[in-house]
Formats: structure tokens, C-alpha cells, sequence
């Protein structure tokens, strides 16, 4: 299983990753983050299938996805 | 008879200079009276494995001397009065990225579309920045086809050592009229030029960046202030004039380009009528060479400013010289003060 | 072993200055990982335009210049003409590119200029606050169109530059995409890295427009900004490969 790793603080908030996850895997947190902002972040990450889909569609690059065994 | 006398008329000689002085990359577009200089580049460059290009435009041109230059190639555009006026954009952008280019100014008629006839009525555009924001550029102003194609390799040297667009003013006069010539191997300018490291030829660890935008708070002050001093330091640096039987004269008649060849005869005729009567010819019109002009008017009763425009280098005389008395004698839209009108203009106050 | 998604190295770790869901990230992104792909970083000379992106150069880690507004051709001309073994490439808005600029666009395409031009088109001018663009949509508000666009009352018809750019000679490869969801980001990526490919390959033009949402003129949520692109714009400016030689 993959790993997302979201760096919080460059987050703005757009939610576009958490629209498009197939899995529904992210949420927005319900903490601020350095901007003010709530950020989206993993649910959980046992499920995620790694199709970088958040990645992909992330405006300000503040998406990795670690593909995993 | 030296080898490399040449006969060709200004335009071409200034073309034939870039070239030697290493001109890489040249862009034009066409417009009367500089156009022997854009196809005398469209035959020479490709002879010399460089580029010419017939511009869509003279805004597209002056952006694409802009490019040009952000390589550490040595580039150059040319146009007449109106095209100039187009380059504007072009010229603020290369003074405020602080890129080498020479632009030469084959200046006709105006205002608007004017005449394709001599004139220098673009003095105040050339050498009070002329497009946005507050800068300057150094413009040399030939008086003859060998002096055209000098100006254009120290301009190309002016222009690398302070990293700014430099204007070689001529008229419609000097681009057309033909005259034997010798070509220097390189200009007088006697300065090191350092290495372009700042060119985008080659990368450093991180990308580096040519701009003109400023956005964090006081940081366009900051170099608005690095390029004042620079233009200070040009300033101060490199005046440039020429006098003619200045010494024993209790008169001076103030004149640049084709219309200070004018006058030269009309101070010989003077002189044989027993006047003292010098001339002294601005070659840099920014930075005016108040220095020299303050030097030799020391004892000097009155001056005769003549220009091909309603009064425009005038001003800087005045600057120059605020004490003394100064009389005009002006034509514009074409129209060149003559030897006897001059003859005449002077006597009226002798 | 899954595939890793990773942050290119020819795009700095620092935040932008966008808005939420503004399209400029994702393709400064797409254009950095083409630039490690291919290995040409070192190599890679961007033109910014004027506009929102005019500080790009803030997040590209390769060599950048700036252009007047609309000028981005006209300079890029002149670097490629000098160094004609580097990448050169615009990015440019549908302002830049199909307005003020439109006349250095048609002509370095006509020249065939080994050039390839990024053309982000969100139908509007950001920077200054959301103005009419040659793009913007029949009926579409701005604040200089605030009852919507109307050929009628002499505002013009959403201008197809690409088309146009296509139909001319020295133009090697044009395709539109456009960013409404994974699928046509990654389409987007291959037709910007076939763009580049053919700068080097075909040493003609190419250009590749981007249709890029602005929530923020448009005034919708990120995600409503990307289906106004997949129900309303697609219909004005169809996707696809318009032209490949």
C-alpha cells in the first residue's frame, strides 16, 4: 500500500486532492494550518491504491505519494 | 592609401562597425531613412554565421535584442524617429534589466509621422530616458561617416561595460550621405569589460533569473538607487566633445551631428571676416559634456546654440551654462539651418 | 514496488503566490518534471509572461527572463536564434499571448521558430482583477463585460488562437487540454513533453494551450471552477491534438 505524505503548512485549502481520491481516503483536517488554513490531509493511509491522482491534481505541489510493497 | 578605406555611406558604415565590434544578433524593421542599415545587415550577417532578422514590428524587434542580450550576445537594433518611439517599451525594460544593446536612431521629422528629412528633434527623447521610469542611456551622436561607425563600436563597448541600452543619435543626413572611412579594429574605450556572468548562457547550481519586477517593498527603491549610481558614475566618466578653434574665441556656437558640420563652415567664413569664433560639438549628448563646455566658455562672451529642432539640446546648454547669454537658431520638420542663415544668425549679435 | 510521486527537483520547495485551485501550480509542476524527464535543466531557458505567472521564475529552479507584456515570443526569438542548442519555451496567458501579444505570437509560429509556447487560457486577466480576454465565453461576466460577453455589442467572439497558429506552416505541433481532472492533467503533461520533443526533434514551432480554471474571477469553488471547464468551456474550445507533423 502507498503512503501520501502532505506538507500542511503549503496547503491552501482547495480540496481538489480530496475530490478527486478514489478511495475517499482524504479529508480537510479541522486544525489550521501556518496560512490559517484548514488542509487537507490522510485519513488513513492503509487503503491508499498510490494512483497519485492527489499529486497529480495539486496546484501547489505539496503532495508526495510513496509507492509501496 | 590605407588598405581598409572603405567608401560607404552612414548606415552601412554603421552596419559594417557592428559587425566588427562583434554584433551577434541584429533585428530591424523597415523604415525610411535607415533602410541601407537593415539590408546591409540582412546581406552581412548570414556572411558572418550570425543572425538578422526582419522584425514583425520595431516593438518586436527591440524584444527580440532584448533576448539576444540576456544570452551575452552582442546585439543591436536600428530604426528612425517614429520606430524609436516604438522601441520605447524595449529600452525601458533592457535599462531596468540592466542588458547591454545598442539602438541606432536614423532620426527624421516629426512629430507623428512627420518627413523622411533630417532632423534632431528626438534630442529630449534620447537623452531624458524616453520610455518609463526613471533611467538614462548613453547617446553619442556622429558628426561623419567615419565618426558613425566609432560611435557604433564604442557604444557596443559602453553598453557591456555599464550594462545598459546605449543610442547612437544620427540624422537623416549622416545615415545617407557616402564618404571614405577606415574602419577602426576597436574602439577607444579604454575600460575592462568584466565577463558576463549574469547571462543566461549557461546555468549555475540554481537557475538565475533577468527581470526588471520588484514587488517586495522597497526593493525597486533599492535598485533604483544602484542604477542612479551608475548612471552618476557614467556621468561622470564618459563626456565626450570635440572643439575647433575654441582657444582664441570670444564666441562659441554649440552644434552636434550633421548640423555641426554645417556650422564648421560658417565659422570658417566668419573667422575670415576677423571674428573669434569657435565650435564646440557635443559627440555624447547624455551625459552632456558640461565639463569641457564650462572649461572653454570661461572667458567666452556669447553662444550660439544651432540645432535641427525648435530648441531642444538648448536647454542643457542653459543647464550648462546658466551666467551667459545664449542665442538660438533653430529649424524643425526638416528644415536645416544653412551656412548663411547661420553667417547671418551671428553677425546679427556681433 | 508502487510508483512514487514525487516533487520535481527543477521546482523550488516554496509556496506560490496563487490562489486556491488556481491552475498556474499545476502546469508550472507538469513543465518542471518534463524538464527532469528529459534531462534538460540545465539546458532550459522559461520567457515569463505579465500576469498572474509573471513571477514563475520565483519556482522554477532553471534559467528564467522576463518579457514585456506580450512580448514573450519576441525575446524568446531572440534567445533561441542565439543559443539554438538550448529549450526555450513561453508561458503565457490568453492576455499575453492572443492580445497585446498576438502579433509576435502569429509571427515567431509563422517563422518557425524552435520554440514551444505554454498558453494557459482561463478566459479572463487575473492579475488585474478579472477583465475581458480574447477567451472569454459568449455570456461570460467580467468587470469590464459585467452583462457578459456579446459579439453583438461589439466585444468580439472567443478568439481560437491555437487553431490559427496551427494552420500556419512553420508550426509543427498544437494540441489543447485541459486541467479538469487527473485524467486530463496527465494528458496535458504528455502533449507539453511532445511540445518539447518537438522543439528538439522538428525544430519548429509548437505550442500547447492549456484551458486552466481562475475560481477567483470566476468566482466558484476550486472543484466548481474545474467542471465549469468540462461543461461550459470545452464546448467554446474543444481538446485535442489540432496538429502533429
Amino acid at each position: 500500500m502507498a503512503e501520501v505524505i502532505i506538507e500542511k503548512d503549503k496547503c491552501k485549502g482547495c480540496q481538489l486532492c480530496i475530490f478527486y481520491c478514489p478511495t475517499k481516503k482524504l479529508v480537510l483536517s479541522s486544525k489550521l494550518n501556518k496560512k490559517g488554513i484548514k488542509f487537507a490531509k490522510p485519513l488513513d493511509n492503509i487503503n491508499c491504491i498510490g494512483c497519485g491522482f492527489c499529486f497529480t491534481v495539486c496546484p501547489d505541489s505539496c503532495v508526495e505519494v510513496y509507492g509501496k510493497k | 592609401m590605407a588598405k581598409n578605406k572603405l567608401l560607404l555611406s552612414g548606415n552601412e558604415a554603421m552596419g559594417e562597425a557592428a559587425i566588427r565590434a562583434g554584433c551577434f544578433f541584429y533585428a530591424g524593421y523597415p523604415i525610411t531613412p535607415q533602410n541601407e542599415l537593415t539590408s546591409y545587415m540582412a546581406k552581412r550577417m548570414p556572411q558572418e554565421k550570425r543572425v538578422f532578422i526582419q522584425a514583425e514590428s520595431e516593438i518586436a524587434a527591440i524584444n527580440m535584442v532584448l533576448g539576444a542580450a540576456v544570452t551575452g550576445k552582442r546585439t543591436m537594433t536600428s530604426s528612425s524617429s517614429p520606430g524609436i518611439s516604438l522601441k520605447q517599451e524595449g529600452i525601458s525594460y533592457l535599462a531596468g534589466c540592466q542588458l547591454p544593446a545598442v539602438i541606432i536612431n536614423v532620426m527624421r521629422g516629426g512629430p507623428g509621422l512627420g518627413n523622411i528629412a533630417s532632423s534632431q528633434s528626438d534630442y529630449f527623447q534620447a537623452t531624458r530616458g524616453g520610455g518609463h521610469g526613471d533611467y538614462f542611456t548613453p547617446v553619442l551622436a556622429p558628426f561623419s561617416v567615419q565618426e558613425a561607425a566609432e560611435l557604433v563600436m564604442l557604444s557596443f563597448d559602453i553598453a557591456d561595460y555599464y550594462l545598459t541600452p546605449t543610442i547612437v543619435l544620427a540624422d537623416a543626413i549622416i545615415g545617407q550621405m557616402c564618404e571614405p572611412l577606415v574602419l577602426p579594429k576597436k574602439s577607444n574605450f579604454n575600460k575592462k569589460i568584466p565577463p558576463k556572468k549574469w547571462a543566461l548562457n549557461w546555468m549555475d547550481k540554481e537557475g538565475k533569473v533577468v527581470k526588471s519586477l520588484f514587488l517586495k517593498e522597497g526593493d525597486l527603491e533599492k535598485h533604483n538607487q544602484r542604477l542612479q549610481k551608475k548612471w552618476q558614475k557614467i556621468k561622470k566618466n564618459e563626456q565626450r566633445s570635440s572643439v575647433y578653434k575654441t582657444d582664441d574665441a570670444k564666441y562659441i556656437a554649440i552644434a552636434y551631428g550633421s548640423q555641426a558640420r554645417i556650422t564648421l563652415e560658417a565659422i570658417e567664413i566668419l573667422r575670415n571676416k576677423g571674428i573669434k569664433i569657435g565650435l564646440f560639438r557635443p559627440i555624447s549628448l547624455w551625459p552632456y559634456p558640461v565639463d569641457m563646455l564650462q572649461n572653454i566658455t570661461t572667458n567666452v562672451k556669447k553662444i550660439f546654440v544651432i540645432e535641427q529642432s525648435l530648441g531642444q539640446m538648448l536647454e542643457d546648454v542653459r543647464l550648462a551654462l546658466p551666467n551667459k547669454q545664449i542665442h538660438f537658431l533653430g529649424r524643425a520638420g526638416g528644415g536645416v539651418p544653412t551656412v548663411s542663415e547661420i553667417v547671418k544668425f551671428i553677425k546679427k549679435f556681433i | 514496488m508502487g510508483k512514487n510521486f514525487l516533487h520535481p527537483k527543477s521546482l523550488k520547495k516554496v509556496d506560490t503566490h496563487y490562489c486556491p485551485g488556481c491552475g498556474h501550480g499545476i502546469i508550472h509542476r507538469i513543465i518542471a518534471g518534463i524538464v527532469d524527464e528529459l534531462g534538460i535543466r540545465e539546458k532550459t531557458i522559461a520567457v515569463t509572461p505579465v500576469g498572474c505567472a509573471v513571477i514563475a521564475y520565483d519556482y522554477w529552479d532553471f534559467n528564467c527572463c522576463e518579457a514585456p507584456h506580450g512580448r514573450g515570443l519576441a525575446v524568446a526569438t531572440g534567445i533561441k536564434r542565439c543559443l539554438p542548442q538550448n529549450i526555450v519555451f513561453t508561458y503565457q496567458g490568453d492576455g499575453d499571448l492572443a492580445s497585446i501579444g498576438i502579433a509576435e505570437t502569429i509571427h515567431a509560429a509563422n517563422r518557425a521558430e524552435a520554440i514551444s509556447c505554454i498558453f494557459v487560457n482561463n478566459g479572463c486577466y487575473g492579475m488585474t482583477g478579472g477583465q475581458l480576454a480574447p477567451t472569454t465565453l459568449i455570456g461570460q461576466k467580467t468587470i469590464t463585460t459585467p452583462f457578459g460577453r456579446d459579439p453583438n455589442k461589439g466585444e468580439g467572439w472567443p478568439l481560437k488562437l491555437t487553431e490559427i497558429l496551427a494552420s500556419l506552416e512553420g508550426v509543427c505541433f498544437a494540441a489543447r487540454t485541459s486541467l479538469a481532472g487527473p485524467k486530463e492533467i496527465l494528458n496535458t503533461q504528455t502533449q507539453i513533453k511532445k511540445a518539447f520533443l518537438a522543439q528538439i526533434e522538428k525544430k519548429k514551432f509548437s505550442i500547447v494551450e492549456v484551458l486552466s480554471p481562475c475560481p477567483t474571477v470566476w468566482q466558484k469553488e476550486p472543484t466548481k471552477a474545474i467542471e465549469f471547464i468540462q461543461q461550459e468551456v470545452i464546448k467554446t474550445f474543444p481538446v485535442g491534438i489540432i496538429k502533429e507533423l
